[in-house]
């Protein structure tokens, strides 16, 4: 298991030093410019300046060199400095970003915290709302409970939440007035009002993310659960005369959660990703956010380095579902 | 509790009632919300006016513009005049006299030698300044003394006012900018983001891309003001959700640039929590003709260029015949409701340097009709002008934006029913605007017979503006496509007229030759044809008293004087 790990991760490095290539060169190429930016009332001559002061006039492959270094050495030498209080690759350029000019790190730090109070709230609530509803639909399969879970799921999946965010908005916020429409992020929790205003401008993000992502995960388990509920094995654990909810519970859930679980894990890496639409939606400055917007203002250090980080962290918790699966199942085994 | 705390609130109100004005900071917390987030707070590494707006909270400049297009003295006693004697008889330098005891809100003194490395910060060659063309003409700036700054320009300057005027064009902080200057500007990040300024408010936590917040400066130069205690702008979101947290949740008491569809405009003022209010500046969205020929047929480097007029729209009368076609007044109802207005003018506004020229408002598509016959186009057996074999085939494009291909749409079935054939382009505004030479699409290639797209003088006199339409500045391969004279224009007579504006330093004489060049390039050649004289949309709360929205400074100019309505 633990060579099978390691020769995994060996296996990520080559893989990913081709992504961020691909990556860089498929963001450079895409058609437009971060002098689409500057106003028409700039002169042209002042443009020009302006564009080689941000480095961007320089060609593609001397910005992907510049930029694997700072990846891969100044920005975690400055992370390691920040720990240690060492002094490597100190006043070495870091990668800045081109809209804010201020280092693109200090923007994903200041806005991480954001994405994973909220989206990984919507991802767990989504999660809690998902299992039951998978569980019980399942064992009641065609039921009245049943049929209603598949029209909730249906309308997690096909709504987009664009809709749906602005559907809760004008419902709770204009009409009832419950709900703030726009996420104010300088708000610290220090006693119990703000706490609870923090779960109230809170409650409409993840009520809209949860949704969706309810939808998804209680459809594998209900069908992960109707797999179970007719193996041998539970037949088995009837004739013994275990009670019902012994079978279900511990026989049928836990052999049930065993796909779910990766995808759960699978599912993971989005919430650092962010919601774009989420996020602009309700004011919450998080990653997707913050990607969009680079991508509006053709910020390619940006939207590269961003890019590059999902990359990593899909191609970790693919590894870690692989191996959680194993743990999981002691049937499998890499070796 | 709420009972007693609305009855304590009553009595305090009372009691305030006897101060004739409210004290600093005693009107609590305003809040701001801008579609688009401030993303750094220095004018001088941004033109997005998102960040100029932001940043005039705390930067201001030694003098300012008003509502009505007046400068007023900010960090100065008066405006240097001729008169006064603060500007040269020659016109070639101006002498600011800074208020005594003036401070930054660290409580620093404010000299002149602050004025002077703000102009050295900017005229840096490897700063890539933004504003750097507020410097143009710019000789020396030097500290006569430390309440003194004279600037000295390279030749006669009519309108000496860009340098260290409004919000494009702020003083920094010496002691707080030193190591910033040159390649090091985008690396201060912390003086970038949390500059030390004059201005009615201080920083005092910034989020890029997301939130400022403020607290009143305790060292603002009038100490009565400003009467909110703290502020906040909140970025990010669109028009249509900025609007709705002014109009109808009442979250925050401003609202910047809340342009949304104008029923939209309707239903939310209907919400009565707040109003919207427009300032007019200059930006006009109009139509622009390309009178050198676009055709595929042509080679590289020969397309669009001065070479080859244009086979249709060389003729004046096709030009003219095409404007009288649109009828501009159900443009605006389509597309900006109260944050329009139908211009026949490439300078609209302000109304001293506006010409009276309303020709173009009344639609005659049978005005235009004749036109077209008497150029010698008639109507073909399919309904579609010809001459000599050739269809009157136009290629219409614009960018992608919901408004525009409005537009595109009516124009094209007015201009379809004179007997032109349209084709309709829209292209990505990114690559549009993004001035890569290598690319087709952008706006100063115009490998198309018309654009459409909006523009504007980002000052009050227009010198700069108007020098775009001059024979030198069409985009051409020699230059890399950079010229601003988008439609190859090209008029002895226009240029000759130009110069003399350079040289005329009277007001009234320029603004006359403001207008007949104004006319030149509209009524006379409708080389331009302007569509609508856009203005900003805002909003802002019921509760929310002083806001004068202003189009040619800061929306933000008299944040000082907002008050909270009790």
């Amino acid at each position: 298991m633990l060579t099978y790990t390691l020769r995994r991760l060996m296996l990520a490095i080559p893989t990913l030093l081709v992504i961020s290539l691909v990556i860089f060169l498929l963001v450079d190429l895409a058609p437009g410019s971060p002098m689409s930016e500057i106003p028409l009332t700039v002169p042209p001559d002042v443009r020009l300046k302006m564009i080689a002061a941000m480095g961007a006039d320089q060609p593609v492959f001397v910005r992907y060199i510049l930029w694997l270094r700072q990846f891969f050495w100044v920005e975690p030498a400055g992370l390691f400095n920040s720990w240690f209080g060492t002094h490597f690759a100190e006043g070495q350029q870091r990668i800045l970003s081109w809209q804010s000019r201020s280092p693109v790190f200090t923007v994903i730090g200041q806005r991480i915290p954001q994405t994973l109070t909220v989206i990984g709230t919507a991802y767990l609530v989504g999660i809690l709302i998902a299992l039951p509803i998978g569980i019980y639909s399942a064992y009641r399969q065609y039921s009245v409970f049943d049929q209603l879970g598949t029209l909730f799921a249906m309308i997690g999946f096909s709504v987009p939440t664009f809709f749906s965010g602005t559907l809760l908005i004008i419902i709770f916020a204009v009409w009832l007035g419950w709900f703030p429409t726009k996420y104010d992020t300088m708000m610290s929790v220090t006693d119990w009002p703000s706490f609870v205003k923090q779960i109230r401008q809170m409650t409409l993000p993840v009520m809209t993310l949860g949704l969706a992502n309810a939808a998804t995960i209680s459809r594998y388990m209900r069908s992960s659960m109707l797999e179970n509920m007719g193996a041998d094995y539970v037949r088995t654990a009837r004739a013994k005369g275990m009670p019902e909810r012994v079978v279900v519970l511990k026989h049928v859930l836990r052999n049930s959660l065993i796909p779910v679980v990766t995808v759960i894990a699978l599912g993971i890496p989005s919430i650092f990703g962010g919601a774009i639409i989420t996020e602009n939606l309700f004011g919450v400055n998080g990653i997707g956010a913050a990607l969009i917007l680079a991508i509006h203002a053709n910020d390619l250090p940006m939207v590269q380095t961003l890019a590059f980080i999902f990359a990593v962290l899909i191609v970790l918790f693919n590894l870690l579902a692989d191996v959680l699966y194993g743990f999981l199942d002691p049937r499998i085994r890499y070796d | 509790m709420k009972l007693r705390s609305a009855l304590l609130g009553a009595a305090a109100v009372m009691a305030l009632g006897q101060v004739a004005h409210a004290d600093r900071g005693s009107d609590g917390d305003l809040k701001l919300t801008f579609p688009q987030a401030v993303s750094i707070m220095n004018p001088y590494l941004s033109n997005g006016t998102k960040d100029i707006f932001g940043s005039s909270l705390t930067l201001e400049g030694l003098a300012g513009i008003d509502d009505q297009g007046n400068l007023i003295p900010k960090l100065v006693a008066e405006i240097p005049t001729v008169e006064n004697g603060g500007v040269s008889a020659d016109l070639t330098t101006i002498t600011w006299k800074l208020l005594p005891d003036l401070k930054w809100s660290d409580g620093s003194p404010v000299t002149a030698d602050d004025a002077v490395f703000t102009a050295a910060y900017c005229m840096d060659p490897a700063g890539g300044c933004a504003q750097l063309s507020k410097y143009d003409g710019v000789k020396s700036v030097e500290a006569v003394d430390p309440s003194t700054i004279k600037i000295t320009f390279t030749g006669p300057k009519p309108y000496p006012y860009t340098a260290f005027v409004g919000a494009l064009s702020p003083i920094l902080q010496k002691a707080q900018f030193a190591a910033c200057s040159g390649a090091a500007a985008p690396t201060c990040t912390d003086a970038n983001s949390m500059p030390i300024g004059t201005g009615p408010f201080k920083v005092t936590a910034f989020t890029v891309n997301d939130t400022v917040a403020f607290e009143a400066n305790p060292n603002y130069r009038d100490a009565a003001k400003p009467a909110f205690a703290t502020a906040v702008i909140k970025g990010g979101g669109d028009a249509e959700s900025s609007a709705r947290a002014v109009m109808e949740t009442g979250e925050f008491d401003y609202a910047w640039n809340t342009q949304i569809p104008p029923d939209s405009q309707k239903s939310m003022e209907a919400a009565g929590k707040g109003v919207f209010v427009v300032a007019f500046g200059t930006l006009v969205e109009r139509i622009e003709m390309n009178v050198t020929d676009p055709s595929p047929d042509l080679a590289e480097g020969e397309r669009s260029t001065a070479a080859h007029p244009h086979p249709i729209l060389s003729d004046i009368k096709v030009r003219q015949a095409l404007s009288m076609a649109i009828d501009r007044a159900i443009l605006v109802d389509v597309g900006y409701g109260a944050g329009g207005k139908p211009t026949c003018n490439v300078i609209p506004a302000p109304d001293a340097w506006a010409s009276d020229n309303t020709g173009c408002i009344a639609q005659d598509i049978e005005g235009a009709k004749k036109l077209l016959d008497e150029a010698g186009w008639v109507a073909g057996a399919d309904g579609i002008r010809e001459k000599d074999g050739k269809k009157l085939h136009i290629l219409y494009q614009s960018t992608v934006n919901p408004v525009r291909q409005d537009f595109q749409a009516l124009i094209k079935d007015w201009w379809t029913s004179i007997g032109v054939d349209v084709e309709l382009k829209a292209i990505d505004p990114s690559v549009f605007f993004g001035g890569d030479a290598g690319s087709p699409d952008t706006f100063q290639k115009f490998y198309a017979d018309v654009e459409m797209y909006a523009n504007n003088s980002d000052s009050i006199d227009p010198e700069a503006y108007l020098a775009q339409y001059q024979c030198s500045h069409a985009p051409s391969p020699a230059n890399q496509w950079q010229g601003d004279n988008i439609n190859r224009f090209c008029d002895a007579a226009y240029d000759a007229a130009f110069k003399v504006l350079q040289g005329t330093t009277d007001v009234a004489k320029r603004q006359e030759i403001a207008k007949k060049l104004n006319d030149m390039v509209t009524k006379d050649s409708m080389i331009v044809v302007p569509l609508v004289h856009r203005g900003t949309l805002s909003a802002h709360s019921n509760t929310l008293a002083g806001v004068k929205i202003n189009a040619w400074d800061s929306e933000m100019w008299n944040i000082a004087d907002w008050t909270r309505v009790k």
